[in-house]
């Protein structure tokens, strides 16, 4: 591959991976509560739908980002129903959100394919972006993107610096401890559950706001799933997130580019890739930290008091 | 002042959990009816439609029977994984494999009698959904792999290999560029049952439930599968191969999904296409979940949600409502099913505190 091709691929690395990066962040946050989501495939999807029927009918793509926000918090408060309140399989509640919102996002969004709603656009920062090489790859991406240059960053500090992250992460490790000391486990849980939703939400937002300006059924495709994984691939900490989403990035920019070029390979085959290197990583991630990275309490409900 | 609280109970609740799930039932019907009025479509002639499309015809029961049965083999295995505690999400893909072994059987050896060529066929799809399921099972024990995503990504992955399949090495040359194999001779084609459309696929369901049920219900290995589902450090103090369990019910889970898979290849489209990944194996999980992992039960849910699938169908052509309803329907479903356990784990009580 030519030196001209490298740089627009990475580019392209960086737009690819930044929906799995919002949608990983929030299933960081959500499962260090000890809440395991697996409704972010749903959830995303449905913030895709959200954030394109809200640009389209407010013309506002930074509302709608928002709104999207909501919406994918709204959805993820159905898992926090059953599971919180209901004592639901949080596995099964889960996959069920998938099914639901997945759904719902396809049934509503029918009447909305072929249309193009007000997005968001690449905006050349000065100066940052004439830097050589760095420049057109960082520096000349749609504000959503930038956005995702400090949002790790501060959902670094919110977790491991601030008391209500540490709520958070008491609750995940041991809820009953939490509980003694005064926390109320419900409480922390619910907000990871929205706040974790409101940026799956934003994830999917981000493909039908900036990274096309388009709603296609199916339009998240299993990023949600590889959002799943890469929680567990990045030991549930927010700056390897960004390694291993702007890593599945790469892949699936890389995939789009050898189909265009027509190569050899099947596109079948290519279509693979993001699904494979998924089990790749995550068997590498997993036999050399087996669970100990993970929450204690990841999964499982705490029963209600007698 | 008045106190509530919630005590687990201590004895089952017997028969008055149908009632339960007939709740969450009737709840979740009752919200998808809500998502119908929702894109102007009448909830009540929205519900109508969906049921007298489903069981409203002879041939729309024959419909659901003959959706049913992949359902149904499909959810068996997935509850014997589900039973463990194992999560397999993968019966999509084991579904796939099956079709995709059976389907190589069929146009290796077209000129061999049934009688030899289905059996190889069974073989074939068992063996190859058994593998599909092996794989997240060994990851799942030897590297601590999360069986759920594996699973799940294997799914994925199953249908390229199809898709890659039917558009290249075994194309049929003469299907004007649809992605198909070419038809299955006769003697790979199971029949149908009498002057009905559905198909022997039926009979293979009742026998395998039963064999399922004898397994677990009278043999040791099932005894001991029941024990670890129950208790997993209990039983591996006691001794138990938990190892070994994960991978038996791994293989069975994908060697089930992967008859399913061959039934619907032969018996259904009698080729092998893309067409024929609907989305059985995650509806077999909506219903295992829906039966209590109970072989009986399943059977009655598979039927119920074969016939949501003909009743959307109608939904569509009649009041052109989008077929993802049936997602939706099967979404409500589940969660509704989920929180109804609620009230048959728990119990309320008020009580006055001073």
């Amino acid at each position: 591959m030519t030196f001209e091709l490298i740089i627009p691929l990475l580019a392209a690395t960086v737009q690819s991976g930044t929906p799995i990066l919002y949608a990983t962040l929030g299933a960081i946050i959500t499962e260090k509560s000890g809440v395991l989501n697996l409704g972010v495939e749903g959830v995303m999807i449905v913030g895709a739908l959200a954030g394109f029927i809200a640009a389209t009918f407010t013309g506002n793509p930074v509302l709608a980002f928002f709104l999207a926000g909501l919406a994918g918090a709204a959805a993820a408060s159905i898992h926090g129903i059953v599971c919180l309140v209901f004592q639901g399989n949080q596995v099964v509640s889960g996959l069920a959100l998938t099914i639901l919102g997945t759904g719902f996002a396809n049934y509503l969004g029918t009447s909305y394919v072929g249309q193009s709603a007000p997005g968001f656009s690449p905006y050349a920062i000065p100066y940052l972006a004439e830097i050589p090489w760095l420049g057109p790859i960082l520096f000349n991406q749609d504000p959503l993107v930038y956005l995702t240059y400090i949002i790790p960053l501060l959902i670094w500090f919110f977790l491991f610096s601030t008391r209500y992250g540490l709520g958070i992460r008491a609750v995940g490790e041991n809820p009953a401890a939490a509980k003694a000391g005064g926390l109320s486990v419900g409480l922390y849980r619910w907000g990871a559950i929205l706040g974790g939703g409101f940026f799956m939400g934003l994830g999917g937002a981000y493909l039908s706001l900036a990274y096309t300006h388009l709603w296609t059924n199916n339009m998240t495709a299993g990023r949600g799933w590889i959002a799943v994984a890469l929680v567990i691939f990045a030991f549930w900490r927010p700056g390897r997130a960004v390694f291993g989403a702007y890593l599945f990035g790469g892949i699936m920019s890389l995939q789009l580019r050898l189909q265009a070029t027509g190569t050899m390979l099947p596109s079948s085959l290519l279509l693979m890739l993001p699904y494979l290197l998924t089990i790749i990583v995550l068997v590498f991630s997993s036999w050399k930290s087996g669970k100990s990275a993970a929450p204690a309490a990841l999964g499982v409900n705490m029963k209600p008091a007698e | 002042m008045l106190h509530l609280r919630i005590i687990k109970r201590q004895d089952p609740l017997g028969w008055r959990s149908c009632l339960v799930i007939f709740g969450a039932l009737a709840l979740a019907l009752f919200l998808s009816a809500l998502l119908l009025a929702l894109r102007g479509t009448p909830p009540l002639e929205g519900i109508l439609v969906l049921f007298k499309g489903a069981f409203g015809s002879r041939w729309a029961i024959e419909d659901c029977l003959i959706k049913a049965i992949p359902i149904f083999l499909c959810s068996l295995g997935v509850a014997i994984a589900f039973r463990l505690q194992i999560w397999n999400i993968g019966a999509e893909g084991q579904f796939c494999l099956g079709a995709i072994g059976a389907t190589w059987m069929a146009l290796s050896f077209p000129n061999q009698p049934a009688w030899l060529l289905l059996p190889a066929m069974i073989a074939m799809a068992a063996i190859a959904g058994g593998l599909w399921g092996f794989i997240p099972a060994l990851l799942r024990q030897k590297m601590q792999t999360n069986e759920i995503i594996v699973s799940l990504m294997m799914n994925y992955i199953a249908i390229l290999i199809l898709d890659y399949l039917v558009y290249g090495v075994w194309k049929d040359p003469t299907s004007f560029g649809f992605p198909m194999t070419p038809a299955f001779s006769d003697a790979a084609i199971v029949g149908k049952i009498g002057a009905t459309s559905v198909n022997w696929g039926l009979f293979h369901c009742m026998v395998l439930a039963l064999i399922v049920w004898i397994f677990f219900s009278f043999t040791k290995t099932g005894y001991e599968l029941k024990a670890s589902g129950d208790n997993v450090k209990a039983a591996r103090y006691a001794g138990l191969p938990y190892t070994k369990q994960v991978f038996l019910v791994m293989i069975l889970s994908g060697a089930l999904a992967g008859w399913a898979g061959f039934l619907e290849a032969s018996a259904t489209v009698n080729r092998l296409q893309p067409s024929i990944m609907v989305g059985y194996g995650y509806t077999a999980i909506v219903v295992a979940w829906l039966a209590s992992l109970n072989p009986f039960y399943i059977g009655i849910a598979s039927f119920l949600l074969a016939g949501l699938r003909v009743g959307v169908e109608n939904l569509q052509l009649d009041l052109q409502v989008p077929a993802a309803f049936g997602g939706i329907m099967e979404g409500f479903i589940l969660l509704t099913v989920l929180a109804g356990g609620f009230f048959i784990s728990y119990r309320f009580s008020l009580t006055r505190k001073k």
